[in-house]
Parts: structure tokens; sequence; C-alpha cells
């Protein structure tokens, strides 16, 4: 009898467990009340559930289930490169093709990325952790997750959980900082529509683009290349049915691998430890840093530039794709109903992802 | 007379006035969708409206005209 109840997943059960459960709890309350990025809380609140219910083994070493997705699905970097091949069939780069002046902008962005890198390595983390802390800075949770596999994979639960939690969050932190550093008059800005783009203009722009950044920082290739080959794939016109399947189906499919493989690395033991609280306080360091940077950038354009850019799309610059786009227009708006920032905020938006892959390919080739 | 312009390409998700209406600065004429978000287009300065060039549903581009304003 008493052997039969220690078969039991009840009499193995810790307080960390019964905590984990809490937090499963709130993520999927909260996806499914709050609407709270709930393609992503919903599996990772499951997996980390079914993580801690004891003797279940789902995340031992070549057995468990959710170890091969894991092991397979992120440590052999397949599922982060196929969200961007997704990611790539969804952007349209034209806003930044438009204005090039806006890709300063997003690499200006990546500021706050450096800062929480040495904040971390002030706090006592390695250069492979602070290197995975500091990223979370670009507001990009595939680019996250796949730096942290790749550096430090034992914060994998703790950076994933923090790059998405801020992305979410962007509309209550980046309004605070966009007023502090903007004056009224500054917000009203109007910029000029943008200009048409051609379809030869956004055909060359993945094959340019590719070229030259994995060229510069080749590191950054495995993300970079997707990303571009599914922009290739929308814009060519020619390949309608893959630029489909990758920006819904195979998404579809490899969002629900990720969630549940991020969700599994959340174990009690691996997960409550006092760092996971210095990796959320660094991670909103960087993104508050970042968020500073772009409007600061753009305010010092403007010393240059005759045409003015409305600082408020500076802070469009870390790549949450398109919430913080939305959150200038939102800003604009307030002051000024007829000014529409939207589309000048998609610009620097889009050029953040592509300077958040740029600073992680930075890392991956410093931090190995 | 006055063009109300889309100032950028979405799709128009309600139309919040009729011909021969009157409207004043800052009212909302439409309601433009684009990347999943809601924007209101409003009246660049008071008048009555004459035309509107655009129904619910319809996806516009930039610059294209929505609403005359007289």
């Amino acid at each position: 009898m008493l052997e039969m109840v220690l078969t039991t997943g009840v009499v193995h059960l810790t307080i960390g467990n019964l905590i984990m459960w809490l937090i499963a709890f709130l993520f999927i309350y909260l996806a499914i009340t709050k609407n709270y990025e709930p393609l992503l809380l919903v599996p990772i609140g499951f997996g980390i559930l079914v993580v801690n219910l004891p003797l279940t083994f789902l995340m031992q070493e070549g057995e468990g289930l959710l170890w091969k997705f894991y092991h397979y699905g992120l440590e052999w970097e397949v599922i982060p490169p196929l969200i961007f091949l997704g990611l790539g069939a969804l952007t349209d780069f034209g806003p930044m093709i438009a204005n090039p002046k806006t890709l300063i902008l997003g690499a200006g962005a990546q500021f706050g990325v450096y800062v929480a890198f040495f904040g971390a390595l002030i706090l006592g983390f390695k250069i492979p952790e602070a290197c995975s802390i500091g990223i979370i800075g670009g507001a990009d949770g595939p680019t996250t997750i796949y730096t942290t596999v790749h550096l430090a994979p034992h914060l994998l639960g703790a950076t994933a959980i923090a790059a998405y939690s801020y992305m979410s969050l962007v509309p209550i932190i980046q309004p605070p900082i966009m007023r502090l550093l903007t004056t009224e008059k500054e917000r009203k800005i109007r910029m000029r529509q943008l200009r048409p783009v051609s379809k030869k203009e956004k055909i060359l722009f993945p094959l340019v683009t590719v070229m030259v950044i994995c060229l510069i920082v080749p590191a950054s290739a495995p993300l970079m290349a997707m990303f571009m080959l599914g922009n290739l794939f929308k814009e060519c016109g020619v390949v309608k049915r893959l630029s489909d399947t990758a920006a819904n189906e195979l998404m579809n499919i490899v969002t629900i691998l990720l969630g549940i493989s991020v969700g599994a690395t959340m174990s009690a033991e691996h997960f409550l430890k006092p760092q996971v609280i210095f990796i959320f306080i660094m991670g909103l360091v960087a993104f508050a840093f970042s968020t500073a940077a772009g409007i600061l950038l753009a305010k010092f354009m403007n010393l240059f530039f005759k045409e003015k850019i409305n600082p408020l799309i500076g802070s469009a610059g870390v790549s949450a794709v398109p919430m913080a786009a939305r959150v200038s227009q939102i800003m604009g708006a307030k002051y000024d109903p007829k000014n529409f920032l939207l589309m000048h905020a998609m610009g620097p938006n889009v050029a953040g992802v592509i300077g958040t892959v740029v600073a992680a390919g930075v890392f991956l080739a410093l931090g190995r | 007379m006055s063009d109300v312009t889309a100032p950028m390409a979405g799709k128009v998700i309600d139309v919040k006035v009729n011909v021969g209406d009157t409207v004043n600065e800052d009212d909302d004429l439409i309601i433009l969708e684009a990347m999943k978000m809601e924007m209101p287009i409003v009246a660049p300065t008071s008048g009555t409206v004459k035309e509107i060039k655009c129904k619910k549903g319809d996806s516009v581009g930039a610059d294209d005209v929505l609403v005359v304003i007289e």
C-alpha cells in the first residue's frame, strides 16, 4: 500500500511546485481573461503546470516528451528561425525603405540591450548570461530565446518570460518615458506622407539586407537568413502558397512547440532562484533605456535634418511589432488627432527587429 | 471644398457621417483600420458633408479621397 502511495506524484510535491502551479494558473488566467499574449501564455502556462507535476519526467533528458520538443526544437535551433521565417512573411519593410533614416532609430533603440548587458555583469552574471539578459531589451521574444539557448540555457524560462512580459507591457512602460523626454510641440510634429515604395525595391531589400548583414555579423545568419527568406516569399509575389504557409500554419505549429518548450524549462528547481528577480529588473532597465535612446536619437537627428522627425516614433525602435508603433500613434493622436504616426513608426519598428538580430549576432560571437 | 484623404492604406470599418450632415472640426468621419488598430479620421474643418467616396468594408490606399466636405 505504502509503495503504491509512493509511486504517485502527490507525496513528492514540493512548495516550489505549488508556487509554479500558481504562476502557471496566473499565465493561463491572464491569457484568457486579459488577452495578454494568449498564443504564447496558454502553451507556456500549461507547460509550466505539467512540468511541475512530480514523477512525470516530461523533461527527463533523452526520454521526456517535452525534453524532446525542447531539445530538437530549441537546442537544435529549429524553432526560432522558423518563427523568423513567418515574421518575414508578415513584415512590410515599405515604411523603412521609404524613409531610411528610421534605420538609425531602430539601431539606436538597441542601446538598452548594452546597458542591461553591462548592468548584468556588474550584478555578477557571467558574460554569456549577461548577453542573454541584455537581449531582453530588444523586446524580441524569438531572438531572446535563440540567444539564451546558445549562451545560457539555464536562464531560458526567465529571459523568455521577461521578454514576452515586457513586450505585452509596451503600452504601459513606454508612454511615461515618451512624455518625460518630449515637449508638447515635438509631440505635435507632423511628418510628410511616406513615398510609395516600388515592388522592385521591396524584392531587392531582403536580398541586399541578408548579404550585407550576414557579411558583417555572420553569427546573425540563422535568424536573418530566415527572416529575409520569409520577406522575399511575401514580396516576390510568385510563391503565395509558401508565404501564406510560413505566416500562418507553420507559424502556428512552431508557436505551439515554442510555448510548451519554454514553459517546460520552468520547473521549480530551475526557476525559483533569486537571480530570476535580477533578470526581470535588468530586462525592465534594458527596455526603458531602449525606449529613451530611440526618442533622444530622434531629437538629436532633428538638429541636423530640415525635415523634422516626430520623436514619438523613436520609441518604436524597440522591436515589439507592431505594439510599439501603435503606442507612437496613440500618443501622437492624443495631442493632435489629425496626426498619423503609425506608418512612420513602423519604419523604426521593423528596423528594430533587424537591430536586435544584429545585437544578438554580436553577443553570440562574444559569448561563445 | 476640402478632400479628406486616407493617411495610410487600411480598411474602412465605419462611416460615421451621411451626405448632407453638418460637421465640426475634429468630428469623427471615418474609422480606418490599419495594423489591427482603429483610427478615427477627423474633419479638417467645419462644414457640410458633400460626398462620401468609401463605404464600410472598403480597402483604401494612402491618399485616396474618403470624404468631401464643403
